[in-house]
């Protein structure tokens, strides 16, 4: 390419110079904040996503310089690309917000609302989106479609109940491993997730699907139940990993960790290495590493403070260091007379139990075996 | 040094007279409230015989309900132990497995749930925040205890007994509303 031909484009309001070619959406994302649209099926990291969940609606109130008539729809602003002079509404316009609250009911429909069982709960991009934009009460009177459970393979959950057909799932199989053995089978309201004649997804890289679905469609086997992600502690790690950056995120109980995830970005999507590569995470680092001595651990990961897992996590390194005992210090050197240790009286977090030791999730029995560290 | 406000008053330093120093009239004065105490309604409750009602919005301690198949309804979703401003909450949950349907609602429960009644300060908010009708505070007190090791309260202690089986213990944890 010659020379870089830069556009302005006006996002609500506010002005930026992007390269020709660059989506309306990522020109917003480059602005930042509220700015930006929500996006549930687009993925920057994956070719040729986006388009169908009509989230990312905005309006063009001015088409470009040239031809400055405004477009006579709302259009999806990650397939439109930016042109010279174009401005663009979304949240000052009030079409936008009305169309945003109809398509969040439109995707809550069908949507369980398992809320409380999900694992997703609590990073999902879906329950952000309906905080944002959707209503508090439905109008839908009819039974939600329900599926017969399909198996995945012994580290991939599906629930097709949650699933809002975003299709990213279908491009990472397709553009990250080199056969494909899941899609979407049948149309319309039959539509779902499977493999044909219930294969399992046994890719090296295919474990990536879980962290680019946006709602708990797709969930960590080996994490499922363990835990509520705000209960963990995000800590950034690398591994010296043969097939894949080994850049991940661990969320650890103490010393324990729960669940291994790529690190993501503020968009909730995968990111880049230092090399400029999206960094996807092979599976033996995403389910077969669960030894805090498997990793190197960098420090804790920076959390949004709008986010419910930034609770109990304080600025710094608190949480990292482990605090010491200083009853002796005040005391003049005297012991107490009495201490409670609570792993005498408290069945929670027993010692002796190592949850994240267990590939799947705990059952009634677990607690009374003893799972020994590995 | 000029006085900031107009309120200072001089101090009467003036010698009693020989009917205060008798202190009689103060004497009968302070008898005769006494005595007039004798025909008012006593507020004093005998307490264990005799019990004070509750207002309807009085938070005491936590109950785990189960729902009308006595099946426990909670799922250890977390929520009222992020919601708890005491910390007071933990649970662990576990995957319901078959054969298990009649004693949990959701496909995954709360296998050890606990609450630290010395830290818990009965504000509700775990009440509040549950989103399956899981957890109720009751019109009850935490009963007094020796040890510390007392006011762990877990699972046993905390779920209301099973409506089916045992009906007669199940309404009178209900109470009046039963």
């Amino acid at each position: 390419m010659s020379e870089q031909i830069l556009f302005k484009v006006t996002v609500d309001g506010i002005t930026i110079e992007v390269p020709a070619g660059t989506t309306i959406l990522q020109a917003a994302r480059q602005i930042g904040g509220q700015v930006a649209p929500p996006a549930m099926c687009y993925y920057s990291k994956l070719k040729g996503s986006g388009g169908k969940c009509r989230t990312c609606l905005v309006e063009v109130s001015k088409g470009s310089e040239k031809d400055p008539r405004p477009m006579p729809k709302l259009v999806a602003s990650c397939r439109t690309t930016v042109m010279d002079g174009m401005e663009v509404k979304n949240i000052t316009s009030e079409k936008v917000v009305d169309a945003r609250a109809g398509v969040v009911e439109f995707l809550l429909l069908n949507h369980p609302l398992d809320c409380p069982i999900c694992d997703q709960a609590g990073e999902c991009h879906l329950q952000d989106l309906s905080f944002d934009h959707g209503k508090s009460k439905t109008r839908f009177e009819f039974q939600k479609r329900t599926f017969k459970k399909h198996d995945l393979g012994k580290n991939i959950q599906l629930h097709m109940t949650r699933c809002i057909l975003c299709y990213r799932c279908v491009f990472t199989a397709d553009q990250l491993t080199n056969k494909r053995v899941h899609g979407i089978l049948d149309r319309g309201d039959h539509a779902e997730i499977a493999t044909h004649i219930e294969k399992s997804l046994d890719n090296e890289f295919i474990g990536n699907v879980i962290d680019v679905c946006p709602v708990g469609a797709l969930t960590d086997k080996t994490f499922r139940f363990k835990n509520r992600v705000w209960f963990l502690k995000p800590m950034d790690a690398h591994r010296d990993c043969p097939t894949c950056s080994g850049r991940v995120t661990l969320w650890n109980r103490g010393d324990e960790v729960y669940r291994v995830t790529a690190r993501k970005d503020e968009w909730g999507e995968i990111e880049d290495t230092p090399d400029g590569q999206p960094g996807w995470i092979c599976n033996t680092c995403r389910f077969d590493k669960k030894d805090a001595s498997d990793w190197v651990i960098e420090g804790p990961r920076a959390i949004s403070r709008a986010s419910v897992i930034s609770q109990g996590h304080y600025a710094g390194n608190v949480g990292t260091t482990k605090p010491t005992e200083t009853f002796l210090a005040v005391n003049g050197g005297r012991a107490p007379h009495l201490l409670m240790d609570i792993h005498d009286e408290s069945e929670v977090n027993k010692p002796n139990i190592h949850l994240g030791q267990i590939h799947g999730p705990s059952h009634g029995d677990t607690f009374e075996n003893k799972i020994e560290k590995a | 040094m000029q006085a900031l406000t107009n309120k200072a008053q001089a101090v009467n330093r003036k010698p009693m007279t020989l009917l205060e120093r008798l202190y009689l009239i103060n004497i009968i004065k302070g008898m005769l409230i006494t005595f007039s105490h004798m025909f008012k309604k006593q507020p004093t409750i005998r307490y264990p015989e005799e019990k004070r009602e509750f207002s309807p919005v009085f938070r005491g301690l936590h109950v785990l309900n189960r729902d009308e198949e006595g099946r426990e309804r909670c799922t250890a979703c977390g929520l009222c132990a992020v919601a708890c401003p005491a910390e007071a909450i933990t649970m662990e949950a576990a995957e319901r497995v078959e054969g298990e349907e009649s004693l949990y609602r959701e496909e995954k429960y709360a296998a050890k749930y606990e609450i630290n009644m010395l830290r818990c300060i009965f504000c509700g908010l775990c009440e509040d925040a549950c989103p399956k009708d899981a957890i109720y505070l009751s019109e009850t007190f935490a009963p007094a205890n020796y040890t510390r090791k007392g006011f762990i309260y877990g699972k046993t202690d905390l779920l209301i007994p099973n409506p089916l089986t045992e009906a007669g213990a199940f309404a009178e944890a209900k109470g009046v509303e039963a």
